[in-house]
């Protein structure tokens, strides 16, 4: 497990290992994506066969299986790119403005 | 001591990077640097030389794999000229952000169009902020001793910076001097095995030259900057134990005939000797004249040079470069920028000259003295500058 990092928006120019190096791997699961968002996915459990085709095709991984065998978005990560509302077969996913 | 050898300058520069004990050179032929690749080529190709010499493709590539080989912790050193400086521009500028230490001879010749195979100062002016700590050499010998300082400096764990080394194209790369080789002792005392801060290793992974959000940049380039602007006492502390070995003192500003000097002439690179001769004759004739030849260019060493001309009433600054509809030739507007909103500012000339190899000889620096005599009695603007020898 990678140690911690500040947020970039925290560190100082004090702080920064020379020539910017990233020397612990695997920090790039503390990067929050998920505020690039302007829509976010809302999935319809009627609608939804729980193919996985939405899983399969999020080009982040940022979607995940639940107890019931639902998928769902894990929105810190999640850009809102649309791409699983796209491929979902029965169309139970839609895209919503994030400021609804 | 080392043995003194008459040699062309190029092998000698590239027998210098040997003696360093290179593990990498990655460079594309272009002239005027054409002989030190070559002559690198040769070294490792007759066993002489224990290095992995890569032919890339293009320039763009040579600095890319300078890069590669240098964040895996090898000696790592290229040579380039004009465009080939120009199509590796881009990673230039990364290899600095990476605080790569890649040693690179520039062997100064003017940049196309018109096409030019000529030695003048635009190729390094264009990328006078790519972060690298640039130099200048006067003599095949300070290129031959700037080799070893170079990866010394570079690889100094307080900088981790990339060094151009800048040579006149021609003038100096291509005329046989006497030059004094380092003996394998003075190169073993001087210049420490390469120990780098981060090393990529896949046992120990780490991510370099990562992208940073508006949240990093700012922060980075901060950082940065006040390496290149901190490497200076380590600089200066290299050029005194170079002296130590060699006998010979580098300083970031070297003066010639300054004392009582009223009007002083500021030149860089291998044209300083020819200026010298013209101070020589206006001081032979009584003129109050000397020399500022200045060699460290990045960081620029603002104290030493408000130093070196204090009490000079008037600066006649040599460009080698244009700035187009700018502020004067490059070195102009950084001096004058160096002495604006000091006590006493000298009124500074700036004369272009020596474009794309034209000559430019002793009696030239003494009429561009007498012209700027002239020009220094009235008001001078930084956008009077003069292209000295142009047929009107």
């Amino acid at each position: 497990m990678a140690k911690t990092i500040k947020s970039e928006t925290d560190l100082t120019w004090k702080e920064l290992e020379v020539g910017c190096v990233v020397s612990d791997a695997g920090n790039a699961s503390q990067y929050k994506t998920g505020d690039w968002r302007s829509m976010r996915p809302i999935v319809d459990k009627s609608k939804c066969i729980r193919c996985g085709v939405c899983y399969i095709f999020c080009p982040d991984m940022a979607i995940r299986k639940t107890e019931e065998n639902y998928f769902e978005a894990d929105l810190y990560y999640c850009k809102g790119c649309g791409i699983c509302a796209q491929e979902c077969f029965t169309g139970c996913i839609a895209m919503v403005p994030e400021e609804e | 001591m080392g043995k003194r050898v008459g040699v062309e300058v190029s092998i000698a520069a590239a027998d210098a990077v040997g003696m360093a004990n290179v593990d990498v050179v990655a460079a594309y032929p272009i002239t005027p640097q054409t002989h030190i690749v070559e002559h690198l080529s040769d070294l490792v190709a007759n066993g002489k030389l224990d290095a992995e010499f890569i032919p890339v493709e293009s320039e763009h590539s040579a600095m890319s794999v300078c890069c590669g080989s240098s964040a895996l912790g090898a000696r790592t050193f290229t040579c380039t000229s004009s465009q080939g400086l120009a199509l590796m521009n881009e990673i230039v500028f990364i290899a600095a952000s990476m605080r790569l230490p890649i040693v690179m001879i520039l062997a100064n010749r003017s940049l196309s169009g018109p096409l030019s195979i000529w030695n003048d100062h635009t190729d390094v002016m264009s990328v006078r902020d790519c972060g690298w700590i640039q130099v200048f050499t006067e003599t095949g010998q300070e290129v031959f001793d700037h080799v070893m300082w170079a990866f010394r400096v570079a690889e100094d764990r307080q900088v981790s910076l990339p060094v151009i080394i800048n040579m006149d194209g021609f003038i100096l790369t291509h005329v046989i001097e006497p030059i004094e080789f380092w003996d394998p002792a003075m190169v073993k005392q001087y210049l420490p095995d390469f120990s780098p801060i981060n090393v990529l290793n896949p046992d120990h992974p780490t991510t370099v030259g990562g992208f940073g959000m508006p949240g990093i940049y700012t922060e980075a380039k901060v950082a940065q900057n006040e390496a290149l602007v901190k490497s200076k006492p380590h600089i200066l502390k290299a050029w005194q134990e170079l002296g130590a070995v060699t006998g010979r003192y580098y300083q970031p500003v070297e003066t010639y005939k300054i004392d009582g000097a009223e009007t002083v002439f500021l030149s860089m690179g291998s044209t300083g000797d020819t200026v010298a001769m013209a101070v020589d004759e206006l001081r032979a004739q009584g003129k109050p004249v000397g020399l500022i030849k200045l060699r460290l260019w990045r960081p620029f060493p603002f104290e030493e040079l408000r130093l070196a001309a204090k009490g000079a009433k008037r600066l006649i600054i040599i460009d080698r470069a244009v700035s187009y509809g700018g502020p004067g030739g490059p070195v102009a507007s950084e001096i004058r920028s160096a002495f604006y909103g000091e006590k006493e500012m000298p009124v500074v000339t700036n004369f272009i000259c020596g474009l794309a190899g034209r000559d430019v000889t002793p009696e030239d620096y003494i009429a561009i003295y007498s012209k700027s005599e002239k020009m220094a009695q009235g008001q001078v603007r930084q956008e009077d500058y003069v292209f000295y020898g142009v047929r009107e």
